[in-house]
């Protein structure tokens, strides 16, 4: 079969759009293949704009892992802006891929990677531009299989009627069986259709295929049941977890975009999973366990990736990177490798603790000093107790300011609001230590030029945490608690001056909630939405709440719910939830002691330390903790500075 | 005093290097900014000993000149380039075309020669080239043939602060018209003016003087850029590097 490439058609649409060069491909370390050659093609996306989507690690890794494989390949493609979406359904030209330029109609999957829930609209969207039927039921078997992946399918329930598949857990092995899948369906002439192909995926580990599992619901509006509608497919799916990622070093050519995109650097993961155990945090709950990357895999990375791209700066990437066993060693020893090349290496937001100001000091020992963050997440110890991410008032203030002493002129703090059990108090409690940062930072540095930023976020709850029982904050009382907040720092000029805040309203925290918690009643709420116009929901120059809200109340008043049912109404203990038949391994039981321990404010160790509390993860996964230290250090490579050059000449 | 950063300063520049290179195929929707960063980063990937600026940023030393518009393509862009390790310049530009993306790509180094002046004075002309299809060239003629005729052709350009008017006819040093029925071929050569004219800004000009209003977005390629000579043609902006380093390595002068 010949593909067209759409480019010709594209092009002349491309002059009359802003930052055309997103749509055109060509990126260092893009991948084409001929089409014949394979049996099987994947388009990837990530459903929100190129910027903001080509940095995403995840696609970055399925993206090679496939094309590695001899019978399939991988192209990408992102959401296209409305400029140019306008343009593409004048002129008929449909939803491409960067490679070639190939219509995604014509690929054999279509894997879709949330991160967050306000991608939805842009699934809809990306499916409407490329002629695929919304509905899943309404797809024959030309139409790629649309398969979801990330975060956001450990409940895919809110898009059950718009994917064929959801995937739970690492992405890395399932590709390749639902590759073997297809292959093996395309081979024997597709016997059974598209519904046979679905069956043989719904019996591939990991993968969740929402036709096949009937709901029920209750008179009051809960879930009675989730049922199979066949037998021969689980019920119960449970996640993927890879093990050893020293086996799996991706992305080993990551992808260097012409254009601007949201991180101008490239990461390495340095582990997978955290057992920190902070009861807000859905990634720490469910990518458990604790799987490290050894130093010597992590160094070799850092080297591949840098000669491969050309970056000057390297993310050590993980969900509490200064835990990694061996991060003291890591940060000497790569600082050490790259001395004199300005080469810059960072970690993410860490947890306040001094070491991580001495890390800090060692990995920007070559490139730039920009600021140093720290996730505090609660502004009293109290909340952080419920949050269960434990640190005195004093310890924070005297990280911060050690921060301040060795130079830092920045420190931003990251704080969340709207959390269970908060009162404007806890919220309050962040002016009074934003100031005494800034009093006590000053004192040390014998500077005024000093700056701390305060960052806010409105508490989300989502599934598969402690918290996914709570009842989430309001709009109104999210913007109430940040404009007393903003009224109290501001309340000190000399101070204040050198606080910044940074927020953002409550608005689309309560939509984000919706599609977080929903169940399969809320997928109309979002074809309704993306039939009204919305999409880019994660952009607030696109997003309307106005549109949601009138959305949720049309199309969920005929099944007696409502936005604040899915919002800020708290669940019962034996409420089934839309995403118990999806197992992330933890045990619904300890789930819900958790979250009365939060309430009573009772802590909870990290189980790499201490011993194990029986989430619930290793024994139904098979899986275990992996953790160094190993023993080993970097090789002390040829100094990058000294390595082959163009030919020097004397004069 | 502004702080500096702890440890010696870095290495002074020894050596610059003037480039020309292309923006070719489907790169000619790349801006200038992201020719920037793709150059930054091929410089890295290839290994050139780039002279760094002081302080807590420091970038390498690259200016850039005259860049072509986003959509435009082009066969002579310029930029230059200081080293802190002397490099022969044939091997950088091997070096760094190996390591840009295809179509962007290196034709030219040369070493800039002491005395000869900046480069960026010596770029005061563009000849483009602008394929209009679904355009003949008779019509395209007499479009032509009316702005040159014109005292002045006044458009409207949209700038950072605002739109400013500019006059495209005093810009317009010459044009001239080839192609075949269905595809005309605009050749201008257009003077370098603050604001720029582009060739969009000499296609609005048309329509303004002549309502010439091309069916599909015309594609533009700047072919030359550098020096106007008295004739009105745009001259080699490298001649005076590549003049002063041949004489530097002892050959004979040109006579």
């Amino acid at each position: 079969m010949t593909v067209e490439s759409l480019y010709p058609r594209l092009e002349p649409l491309l002059a009359q759009v802003q930052k055309p060069i997103q749509y055109v491909g060509g990126e260092l370390n893009a991948q084409t293949k001929p089409w014949d050659d394979v049996a099987v093609h994947w388009a990837l996306m990530y459903p929100d704009a190129y910027e903001v989507g080509l940095p995403n690690q995840g696609l970055m890794i399925l993206y090679e892992v496939l094309n590695e494989r001899p019978d399939a390949l991988a192209e990408r493609t992102y959401a296209v802006w409305p400029d140019l979406a306008a343009l593409m359904r004048e002129h008929g030209v449909g939803q491409f891929t960067l490679e070639n330029h190939r219509p995604v109609r014509d690929f054999d999957v279509l894997g879709v990677s949330f991160a967050t829930e306000l991608g939805y609209t842009n699934l809809l969207e990306a499916l409407d531009l490329a002629g695929v039927p919304l509905h899943a039921v309404d797809r024959d078997e030309t139409h790629p299989v649309v398969v979801a992946g990330g975060h956001a399918a450990f409940n895919p329930e809110p898009v059950a009627d718009f994917v064929d598949c959801a995937v739970l857990g690492d992405g890395e092995q399932v590709v390749g069986d639902i590759t073997d899948v297809v292959a093996a369906w395309k081979d024997a002439g597709r016997p059974g259709g598209r519904t046979e192909l679905l069956a043989r995926l719904a019996r591939v580990e990991g993968v969740y295929v929402p036709q096949f599992y009937a709901v029920s619901y209750l008179p009051d509006g809960t879930i009675g049941a989730f049922t199979r509608t066949r037998d021969d497919v689980p019920a119960q799916v449970a996640k993927r977890t890879v093990m050893d990622l020293d086996e799996w070093p991706y992305p080993k050519q990551p992808l260097v975009p012409l254009a601007e995109s949201v991180h101008e650097r490239m990461s390495v993961e340095i582990f997978r999973g955290c057992t920190r155990g902070c009861r807000f945090c859905q990634a720490g709950m469910i990518t458990r366990p604790v799987r490290e990357r050894t130093i010597t895999g992590i160094g070799s990375m850092v080297d591949t990736g840098l000669k491969a791209t050309g970056y000057q700066e390297v993310g050590l990437l993980s969900l509490s990177s200064a835990d990694h066993s061996e991060i003291g060693q890591l940060a000497k020893e790569l600082a050490d490798r790259y001395e004199g090349t300005n080469t810059g290496l960072s970690l993410p937001s860490t947890r306040v603790d001094a070491f991580n100001v001495t890390l800090a000091n060692e990995l920007s020992r070559n490139g730039r000093r920009s600021g140093l963050t720290f996730a505090p997440e609660g502004g009293s110890e109290r909340i952080r107790r419920v949050i269960n991410k434990t640190v005195s008032k004093d310890d924070l203030v005297r990280t911060v300011t050690t921060a301040y002493a060795n130079g830092w002129r920045q420190v931003k703090l990251y704080f969340m609001c709207g959390l269970p059990t908060e009162t404007d108090e806890d919220v309050l409690e962040i002016a009074e230590l934003a100031t005494e940062v800034i009093r006590a930072g000053r004192e040390a540095s014998g500077s005024k030029d000093i700056r701390c930023t305060v960052s806010i976020g409105g508490f989300v709850p989502k599934p598969h945490t402690p918290f996914q029982w709570a009842s989430q904050a309001s709009a109104e009382t999210i913007d109430h608690r940040l404009r007393v907040l903003r009224e109290a720092i501001n309340a000190d000029r000399r101070l204040g001056r050198s606080i910044g805040i940074r927020y953002h309203d409550g608005k689309p925290g309560i939509i984000e909630g919706l599609l977080s918690r929903g169940d399969r009643r809320v997928g109309r709420v979002i074809e309704r939405v993306w039939r009204d116009g919305g999409h880019f929901d994660g952009w607030s120059e696109h997003f309307s709440y106005d549109r949601w809200v009138a959305a949720a109340a049309d199309e969920l008043a005929p099944f007696g719910v409502d936005l604040d049912w899915y919002t800020t109404r708290e669940r019962g203990q034996h409420e089934v939830l839309p995403w118990d038949h999806l197992e992330s391994g933890l045990d619904k039981e300890w789930l819900w002691d958790d979250w009365q321990d939060a309430i009573s404010e009772e802590e909870v160790a990290d189980c790499r330390w201490t011993p194990c509390y029986d989430c619930g993860v290793c024994p139904t996964m098979g899986t275990e903790i992996q953790i160094g230290p190993t023993g080993r250090s970097l090789i002390p490579l040829t100094p990058v500075g000294a390595g082959p050059r163009p030919a020097a000449h004397a004069h | 005093m502004a702080r500096q950063p702890d440890g010696p300063p870095p290495p002074p520049t020894v050596q610059k290097l003037r480039l020309r290179y292309t923006k070719r195929g489907p790169l000619r929707f790349a801006s200038h900014r992201d020719l920037a960063r793709a150059l930054e980063r091929a410089l890295r990937r290839a290994q050139v000993p780039m002279a760094f600026s002081a302080g807590f940023s420091p970038h390498p030393k690259i200016s850039y000149m005259g860049a072509a518009p986003t959509g435009a393509a082009s066969e002579a862009e310029y930029v230059e380039i200081g080293l802190a390790v002397r490099c022969d310049p044939e091997a950088v530009r091997v070096a760094l075309d190996a390591s840009l993306p295809p179509g962007i790509d290196v034709l030219e180094c040369v070493e800039a020669a002491e005395g000869t002046g900046g480069l960026a004075e010596r770029l005061d002309g563009t000849r483009w080239r602008v394929d209009l299809a679904d355009v003949d060239p008779a019509e395209l003629s007499a479009a032509v043939d009316q702005l040159l005729a014109a005292k002045v052709a006044m458009v409207a350009k949209r700038t950072k602060n605002g739109t400013k008017d500019v006059d495209v006819r005093a810009a317009l040093v010459s044009a001239s018209v080839a192609g075949e029925a269905g595809r005309a071929i605009l050749h201008v050569v257009v003077r370098q003016v603050t604001p720029t004219v582009r060739p969009d800004d000499v296609l609005a000009a048309l329509a303004a003087v002549a309502d010439l209003h091309p069916p599909v977005p015309p594609r533009a390629v700047r072919e030359a850029q550098g020096r106007l000579d008295g004739t009105g043609e745009v001259t080699d902006p490298l001649e005076p590097d590549r003049e002063a380093g041949s004489r530097c390595q002892g050959e004979p002068q040109p006579v």
